[in-house]
């Protein structure tokens, strides 16, 4: 077995989560819902085992290290956390119907990774060899994900919101199985409420490491800037909730917007800008 | 202080604690600081400077924008968020404090109204008895409680982790923390960039605000290396540096191995391995324009060299195949420039395997000598960062309050449980200051538990 494989075994597990979560909404079978999260959790488990199995074959090839070096190992991480945040998020408060919002991008990231990106396990350049690369992108892969969770509710936050003052009860069937939006609201916010403190830590992490490989913790670098610009976005989201007008749709598309910048901070200042994370490849 | 100017303050006040303007500087923060991602930032390049108008540029210079982040604009606006979170700071702390410090021990109607979360028990028995009761199981339960007589009323009031209400004021202090560090970096260090030659040393650096920057000490490059993947990718640039003080190496920092993650701290003052490049001795011979009397001469990388007739040379680039620039030719050569005592000063090649052309040229240019090149050693020089900052551990603190701050902000409750013990009745009630769903799974659990324990032994 290869990680390859059970790569590819996790993105087609991510396919049937997906469109099971999809025929659970248009449906309202409660066994649907309960295959989708059963076969998420199968790709939880084979994406897990996949990571570590790369992780070893890298040591195989004389090259160990952690994998999370370049722009398809991140990729697949990226699309890890969103699931394994959005599996604690469900053992927690069991809203089954989230997955349809969430596992698109999960399975967008595993899509993309195993079709369009490069595959081979590259010996790391001098510049990432050092301990703080794991905990640099460990906390902010979780807080990009948690994020991303926070995005998916918010779109439901939003279609619900819209549909409040339709008085055709019959017209939006798929939309009763939406939670409350007082529930939306109150988990978009304890999404957040995971991914602030760990992009926070994620930030500071990538400040220690410039600081102890180049001797500026702050340079204002795109990706030093476009990661303070996320926390700026997500701090006004935070503070959105204790002032008055800025609470419900708003704060909803806060969250979409802070996701947008997220998404830009870890792939578009790849591609679009030039900086010190090089891993987007393009330059 | 006239009517107006009380009136004007008053509203300065409102104005700077609202949380209205944190929003718009958050968003605006967030918002602006996308040019400087945008437009290069230091001195602007040459080829940027050709794709803009001129009176873009202009724009640009004039609004700062080439160093955006350092503008009076941006640095006016982390002023203002920092005035914002210390008047809202301030607005609000008095009350939290209150909360804290002299918390409400007696559960009136009114309060008991104001919870979200009460329930009121028939108990028969003696008051004082059932008091006690309730003591040891909220001390048992929860946490010891503050018990109060009122009329032959009791009161118990019990709370845990008040202080918690504080943590989103230590994530503000936070934030001046870490500018405080990064001002004491700015104001006492410096940061500068050295390159050293192998077998060299320097005492100075050049600052990036290009002053010059005596260390108080020598640093000696001993060695330099790349070493490479099969592949062909670079794998390590390693630097051997030795530090040397009053003439002599010191002990533990001699032969220090420096490479990319892993630099060399002396006296504050840290080397980072940043880049590296080649200078090697360029090697000629010198003779007659007959071409007898050949002397060898040697030009030090980038320095000058005088020859006999009292002009001075160095060498601007030197290449081991002239073959790629010029066709027809081979082997190596260099291009040099010499200043003659008097005149003008030309460029030409020197070269290794075309001594007839070399001797053309001497003789093109009258009585000169006959230079012919004879190659170039290999000497690698080091590229090094310097750093001093004095304030980084304060901004590491301001990181490190940060983080708990924001950890027990969004993480930590404030509960109070509150009952009242009157008439034959127990009322509990209880809140807390985050998380509520779960707060009331915890409060309905106690109530019940309370209420077995009544049943159970009142009876």
């Amino acid at each position: 077995m290869t990680s390859s494989l059970l790569f590819n075994i996790t993105t087609f597990g991510y396919l049937i989560s997906m469109l099971l979560f999809f025929a659970f909404l248009a449906s309202r079978v409660k066994a649907l819902g309960t295959a989708g999260i059963i076969t998420a959790y199968g790709g939880l488990v084979a994406q897990s085992t996949a990571i570590i199995l790369r992780w070893k074959e890298s040591y195989d090839l004389g090259v160990g290290h952690a994998p999370l070096s370049n722009l398809y190992e991140s990729v697949i991480f990226f699309s890890w956390t969103i699931v394994l945040i959005y599996a604690l998020l469900d053992l927690k408060y069991r809203y089954r119907v989230i997955g349809a919002f969430v596992m698109p991008f999960a399975l967008l990231g595993m899509a993309w990774a195993q079709l369009g990106l490069d595959s081979g396990i590259e010996p790391l350049v001098p510049a990432l060899q050092s301990n703080w690369l794991l905990y640099h992108v460990v906390t902010c892969f979780l807080g990009y994900a948690a994020f991303a969770v926070a995005c998916g509710i918010s779109i439901m936050y939003l279609i619900k919101a819209g549909h409040e003052g339709d008085q055709n009860k019959n017209s939006n069937g798929i939309i009763a199985m939406f939670p409350p939006i007082r529930v939306l609201d109150d988990l978009n916010y304890r999404a957040i409420m995971v991914g602030f403190p760990l992009l926070t830590l994620g930030i500071i992490t990538g400040a220690a490491w410039a600081n102890y490989a180049w001797g500026t913790y702050w340079s204002w670098d795109p990706k030093e800037t476009w990661s303070l610009i996320v926390w700026f976005v997500y701090a006004a989201f935070l503070h959105a909730r204790f002032t008055r007008g800025w609470v419900g749709k708003k704060a909803a598309w806060l969250s979409i917007i802070g996701f947008g910048a997220t998404i830009f901070c870890y792939l578009g200042v790849n591609l679009f800008l030039s900086g010190l994370h090089s891993y987007g490849g393009s330059r | 202080m006239s009517n107006d100017q009380r009136k004007f303050l008053h509203s300065l006040w409102d104005m700077s604690s609202s949380l209205k303007l944190t929003m718009f500087l958050l968003i605006a923060l967030a918002v602006l600081s996308i040019i400087g991602t945008i437009i290069p930032q230091g001195p602007p390049p040459q080829e940027y400077i050709a794709q803009i108008s001129p009176n873009k540029l202009k724009l640009y210079q004039l609004m700062g924008f080439f160093d955006m982040y350092h503008s009076w604009w941006f640095i006016l606006m982390l002023y203002l968020l920092t005035v914002n979170l210390v008047a809202c700071s301030f607005k609000r702390l008095p009350h939290v404090w209150k909360t804290i410090t002299r918390p409400e021990k007696t559960l009136s109607t009114g309060l008991e109204q104001a919870l979200a979360n009460h329930v009121t028990i028939k108990a028969t028995g003696d008051q004082e008895l059932m008091k006690t009761m309730v003591a040891a199981f909220l001390k048992e339960e929860f946490a010891e409680p503050v018990v109060t007589e009122i009329n032959g009323d009791w009161h118990l009031f019990a709370q845990k982790a008040p202080w918690c209400r504080l943590s989103v004021y230590f994530v503000h202090l936070s934030i001046i923390i870490i500018f405080i560090g990064a001002m004491i970096g700015s104001l006492f260090g410096f940061k500068g960039f050295v390159n050293i030659v192998e077998g060299e040393g320097v005492s100075k650096v050049v600052s990036n605000s290009n002053k010059e920057i005596d260390l108080g000490f020598g640093v000696f490059c001993e060695q330099f290396s790349v070493a490479h993947y099969p592949s062909g990718a670079p794998k390590e640039f390693k630097s051997i540096l030795t530090v040397v003080e009053n003439g002599r190496p010191v002990p533990g920092y001699e032969h220090v191995r420096v490479i990319v993650n892993d630099p060399l701290t002396y006296k504050g003052i840290t080397f980072y391995q940043s880049s590296y490049g080649n200078t090697g001795n360029y090697f000629f011979t010198i003779s007659n324009p007959d071409g007898k009397n050949s002397v060898p001469l040697t030009v030090h990388g980038q320095s000058s060299v005088n020859l006999p007739d009292g002009s001075s040379m160095h060498v601007i680039e030197a290449t081991d195949d002239i073959s790629q620039y010029v066709q027809g030719l081979s082997g190596p050569a260099a291009q040099v420039e010499i200043h003659p005592p008097n005149g003008a000063s030309e460029q030409f090649l020197v070269y290794a395997n075309h001594p007839e052309l070399n001797i053309r040229h001497a003789q093109q240019h009258g009585k000169g000598p006959v230079l012919d090149y004879k190659g170039a050693e290999q000497r690698m020089y080091t590229g090094l960062q310097v750093a001093r900052d004095p304030g980084v551990w304060v901004v590491w603190l301001g990181c490190a309050l940060m983080v708990a701050g924001i950890f027990a902000a969004f993480f930590m409750s404030h509960r109070r449980i509150w009952v009242r013990i009157q008439n034959g009745t127990v009322t509990i009630g209880g809140n807390a200051s985050k998380n509520q769903a779960g707060f009331q799974v915890f409060f309905d659990q106690l109530a019940d538990r309370l209420k077995t324990k009544f049943s159970g032994e009142v009876r």
